[in-house]
């Protein structure tokens, strides 16, 4: 079927409700996502939004503004990071308004707490600024949004599997999606397009990421040869549940949690003195590594698998049950144990990619040479980039509400002055080969697809995880190249046409090889160490070659060009980062 | 250890009726049944049908009976529901809801029925550039509704829609109940077209196997009963009874 918008959401997280909510002021709009409303991954985000509302430390947007930018490693594009924290108060009060229950002061307020890299007076001391809802801010932003959504009658396909955007040069024409119910391929032709498809952290082997994040967006649009933006930055978040990388929001630690070793050692307190616990991800990451490599482990093996505690039993019980219930939750049905009274076993695990989709402040998709017409990203798909090399704790939150929704704004305006656009009758075409070559496996029927997807998790999580060396790194591009090949020769059992998965998740794993490749290859090009890019090999930050966003472009022949893009630091000169 | 897990297989659409069909997997004791079914469609049969996405228990997706209870697949271990003796586990689609494919179902009455009870704010006062004043007393009457992730496992486990499948069922009217109990909102006026009706919230019957199920520990039960008090107070300050088809 072909359907006719002004614009085409794709995606039902966090940054695609906020910008439908806001488009559909104006334009028609649909909203196209490969699940059911409210199974996004928003909706696992857990410990808070941040914005300086000072409502219980004195605080200011330019302090958040700069915490961000030195959280990222001096990578952050600094109009951007200030137009994030700004906006972010807004936001937030939007957000309260249209239902969202935060947790509230003695005051009524909006609560707030303490989040990693968060400071005051420009890092001076760890200060209160993640307005939270217990510990499930996302799933309160996904059921809100979801909830304004149904007010304002915004009309939803769901389980509708984006596989192509359609392209006429410059300017966008439409998507085209497979249905799962019936397997049949649909053309939504539409003046603006907004992929807002979230992470891809599923090419990792631990992550904190659902089955659901393969990176469709970002996938789709490098195939159609749109340079991605900073896919060496991958955040590994230091507290995920050893084995399973099920998140442990930082939100404990900024409650008073601490990490220890096998002796008991506070061993923060070695690698950031001021922040202790609260440091910066990338910097606790990799603490929790070093501990772990140097036999400081639990267990004490020096393997890459060992672990350490995560102590909140000081805390009390009041607090634990008040102020993390669902961490007690997945602790009592994960690990039988309670955190009010055991410490939690945890290792990094992969969680957020800093790089996407690259974008301007609102949303537009550009690459080296200026904006798309009508084409948009928001969310962790996209690359403002307000993260740089390394995410703040909370910014990602901030991310999708203020660009999903200055991208909404932005699409609401743009479709007023813009025709319907010019679709061919074959735009479906490429789309069309691409499912019958999985569906018929060209090359015979030999491939096992899990086989490929474990594989690639492997490589990618030994090789391009949190310490990174130029030997490790060319393994897994080569390892990753392999099994592309590899999946030509995969073959479907389910030979139907209705609620097919299988295809779906054929789909999903083509998305995350590419992904991988553009990840391991950008992360193996960039001679230095900077925020979660961490090499043995170069371990130092280096400005004078390296202050640039990388743009890897994926190319028909399936190899990787690097192209590079200026950084904005307009306000704040690069300093070295200590905390 | 190994387990055997018997699978109603189905799919109405092609044509196939029907039957359990077993498999045999190796697991350890703390993996999720949801792991099970995953090696099951990558390296068995990859027709499975079941939805997933987040895999520790905070999406909904993958609500289905599991040894006869309304269940997470991701948040139930083999231990949960297996014993070395009895290592036998039989996997069922939610009920109350058409069968599309195996162990999915469909789900658009479901979220008609939610989308019915106005899941939304309604403001009783516009505040611009701050938020309402909400007291922690304020915050926490409605606290416990807003986990809810609309998994439909009560609306499957519910005794009430066997017999009426018009019955709004538990889900909406806790839905309904985090607006009515939020200060915020205009409450319960605004929603009571829906719930004070013979379909609405009165045929429950406290039979309490939403809450026995609720994989968010929810006490459904409980909210249903306040939400009915309310309506039943909200009524008798006018004079009126209320309309759950009997009443005069």
């Amino acid at each position: 079927m072909t359907y006719e918008f002004d614009a085409v959401i794709v995606g039902g997280g966090g940054a695609g409700l906020y910008a439908a909510l806001e488009a559909s002021q104006t334009a028609k709009t649909a909203v196209v996502s490969k699940l059911y409303p409210m199974r996004s991954h928003t909706g696992a985000a857990q410990g808070g939004i941040g914005a300086a509302l000072g409502n219980v430390d004195r605080d200011r947007p330019e302090w958040h503004a700069f915490d961000t930018v030195k959280g990222g490693d001096y990578l952050v594009d600094q109009e951007a990071a200030r137009i994030l924290s700004d906006d972010a108060v807004r936001a937030v009060y939007d957000l309260e308004n249209r239902g969202l229950p935060f947790s509230r002061t003695p005051e009524g307020r909006i609560d707030q707490r303490r989040f990693g890299g968060h400071t005051s007076n420009f890092g001076e001391q760890a200060v209160k600024r993640s307005c939270y809802a217990a510990d499930r801010t996302g799933h309160m932003i996904l059921q809100t949004l979801y909830q304004q959504c149904i007010k304002n009658d915004v009309q939803f396909y769901d389980e509708f599997q984006v596989v192509d955007v359609i392209m006429n040069g410059r300017t966008v024409g439409g998507v085209v999606a497979f249905e799962l119910k019936t397997g049949e391929i649909h053309t939504f032709k539409a003046k603006a397009v907004l992929f807002a498809t979230g992470g891809f952290g599923r090419m990792f082997r631990i992550t904190s990421n659902a089955h659901a994040n393969t990176g469709d967006g970002p996938a789709i649009l490098a195939r159609a040869g749109i340079p991605m933006e900073d896919m060496e930055f991958y955040q590994f978040h230091p507290t995920g549940i050893r084995g399973m990388g099920i998140l442990i929001t930082e939100g404990v630690r900024g409650e008073g949690g601490i990490l220890r070793n096998k002796d008991g050692e506070r061993f923060m307190e070695r690698y950031a003195p001021t922040l202790l616990d609260l440091a910066p991800r990338d910097m606790v990451s990799r603490a929790i590594m070093t501990e772990v490599l140097e036999g400081r482990g639990i267990r004490g093996d020096g393997k890459i698998d060992d672990f350490v505690y995560l102590d909140a039993t000081h805390l009390g019980r009041e607090t634990v049950e008040a102020k993390i219930p669902d961490i007690q939750d997945f602790c009592k049905t994960y690990l039988a144990i309670d955190p009010a009274t055991a410490a939690m076993p945890v290792q990094p695990t992969a969680h957020y990619a800093m790089g996407g989709i690259p974008t301007d402040t609102h949303g537009r998709v550009v690459d080296g040479t200026g904006a798309y017409n009508g084409l948009y990203a928001a969310g962790e798909c996209a690359c403002v980039s307000v993260h740089g090399a390394n995410r703040l704790g909370t910014n990602s939150l901030v991310d999708l509400i203020v660009f999903g929704r200055r991208a909404g704004q932005h699409i609401a305006e743009f479709v007023k002055g813009s025709d319907a656009p010019s679709v061919s009758p074959d735009a479906d075409g490429a789309a069309r080969k691409r499912i019958d070559r999985i569906r018929e496996a060209r090359n015979g029927d030999g491939g096992n697809p899990a086989d490929i997807y474990s594989r690639m998790q492997s490589t990618m999580m030994e090789n391009v995880g949190v310490y990174r060396d130029d030997d490790r790194m060319a393994v897994a591009v080569s390892d990753v190249q392999a099994l592309r090949e590899e999946f030509s020769f995969i073959k479907p059992q389910d030979t139907g046409t209705d609620f097919n998965a299988e295809i779906l998740g054929l789909l999903e794993l083509e998305n995350l090889l590419d992904l991988s490749l553009l990840t391991a290859a950008s992360a193996k090009n960039r001679t230095e160490s900077r925020g979660a890019h961490s090499r043995r090999d170069y371990p130092e930050r280096n400005d004078d070659e390296w202050l640039k966003h990388t743009l890897a472009r994926l190319t028909n022949s399936g190899e990787v060009e690097i192209e590079y893009k200026d950084v904005d630091i307009s306000i704040w000169e690069p300093k070295p980062r200590t905390y | 250890m190994t387990v055997t897990l018997e699978i109603l297989r189905q799919n109405p659409d092609a044509g196939h009726a029907s039957d359990y069909r077993t498999y045999r997997v190796e697991v350890e004791k703390t993996d999720r049944v949801l792991d099970a079914l995953m090696d099951i469609t990558r390296t068995v049969d990859g027709s499975l049908g079941f939805r997933r996405s987040c895999a520790h228990g905070v999406c909904g997706s993958d609500a289905m009976r599991i040894n006869g209870k309304e269940r997470l697949a991701c948040k139930t271990l083999f231990q949960d529901v297996v014993t070395d003796d009895d290592a036998v586990v039989k996997i069922e689609p939610l009920r109350h809801l058409p069968v599309q494919k195996d162990l999915m179902v469909d789900q658009s009455e479901f979220f008609a029925k939610f989308r019915s009870v106005k899941p939304y704010i309604i403001p009783k006062e516009e505040v611009v550039e701050k938020e309402f004043i909400q007291s922690q007393e304020e915050r926490e009457l409605f606290d416990e509704a807003t986990k809810c992730i609309n998994c439909a496992a009560c609306y499957s486990a519910c005794p009430i829609l066997d017999e009426n499948p018009k019955f709004l069922g538990p889900a909406a009217i806790v839905q309904a109940a985090r607006f009515i109990r939020d200060s915020r909102d205009q409450g319960l006026e605004a929603r009571l077209d829906e719930l004070d009706r013979p379909d609405g919230i009165w045929p429950c019957q406290n039979k309490f196997e939403c809450t026995r199920v609720c994989p968010r520990d929810i006490k459904i039960t409980k909210l249903i009963n306040l939400t009915k008090r309310e309506i039943t107070k909200y009524r008798e300050s006018r004079g009126e009874t209320v309309r759950d088809g009997q009443s005069v």
